[in-house]
């Protein structure tokens, strides 16, 4: 298998993991379609060499993020048998849309074909590595990440905080 | 840009947009919270494959990994925040259909 066709190949099972993400009725295999689509990714980001940020995405978007979805779902009620019957229903009717507009805007996409004659940038960055980049030159980037995940934590706490009895319900 | 360089970017110019489409189309079209928040995840999948591939083909890879890694841990705050809000709703309303919180006062 060369290169190309191995590209190829990613690419469609990311796509189409990301199809079944959408339209598989069951939560909990949408969820682990999700994290297919993710594994996908991972390999992918392996071909454009970026193995850092492919481990990254593999450990926490097919792993907590997985997670988290599954806790979300357990914690809430699942539907009954004639409700499941009745949304499967409706599901269809608004989701049998999405294959033919992939179907025709992946047929567009093949048929025109798009000038290619532009010039990429060159490599500014050869003798830089990635931890150069991260810890030197991208150091705003750090406090924002350190800053959003505060943040959350702060949501997640006020999310869960447990009222007293005397505190006024919403 | 080389030979390859070119047929490896007109096959993300086919693969890329449709799976940008199936992240928008669920967002768009479900009525059910936890599959808003799957759509918006598959529209950051895409978003992540965008810059991973800026980045090789301007040669300039770790400046992309640094980005890409930046994208997830705010991709991950962003579903762990919107999933307590989507419990605190589904504890409310005792339902997930997004129909239910359309008329939220205050």
């Amino acid at each position: 298998m060369n290169g190309l066709t191995l590209d190829i190949f990613l690419l469609a099972m990311m796509t189409a993991a990301a199809v079944w993400t959408v339209m598989r009725g069951s939560l909990l295999r949408a969820v682990i379609a999700l994290a297919l689509t993710s594994i996908a990714l991972t390999a992918v980001m392996f071909r454009l060499k970026a193995p850092i940020a492919a481990v990254f995405e593999l450990s926490v978007c097919a792993g907590l993020i997985t997670v988290v979805f599954m806790s979300t779902i357990a914690l809430t009620k699942p539907l009954t048998h004639k409700e499941t019957l009745d949304y499967t229903k409706t599901r269809m009717k608004r989701f049998w849309l999405l294959p033919v507009i992939m179907a025709l805007l992946g047929s567009a996409l093949l048929y025109f074909t798009i000038p290619m004659d532009f010039n990429l940038a060159a490599p500014l960055e050869t003798a830089k590595n990635f931890r150069n980049i991260l810890w030197e030159e991208r150091q705003f980037d750090l406090i924002g990440q350190i800053l959003v995940i505060l943040a959350g934590i702060f949501g997640v706490v006020v999310l869960f905080k447990e009222r007293s009895k005397d505190e006024p319900q919403d | 840009m080389t030979q390859e360089t070119a047929q490896l970017l007109r096959l993300y110019i086919v693969f890329l947009p449709l799976i940008f489409v199936a992240g928008f189309y669920c967002v768009i079209t479900t009525r059910n919270l936890i599959r808003t928040l799957l759509g918006l995840e598959i529209l950051t999948k895409a978003v992540t494959l965008m810059l991973a591939l800026a980045g090789y083909l301007t040669g300039r890879t770790a400046m992309s990994q640094a980005l890409i890694i930046t994208l997830i841990v705010i991709e991950v705050v962003v579903i762990a925040v919107a999933a307590g809000v989507v419990l605190n709703i589904f504890r409310h309303n005792n339902s997930l259909d997004a129909r239910n919180i359309r008329s939220l006062k205050g």
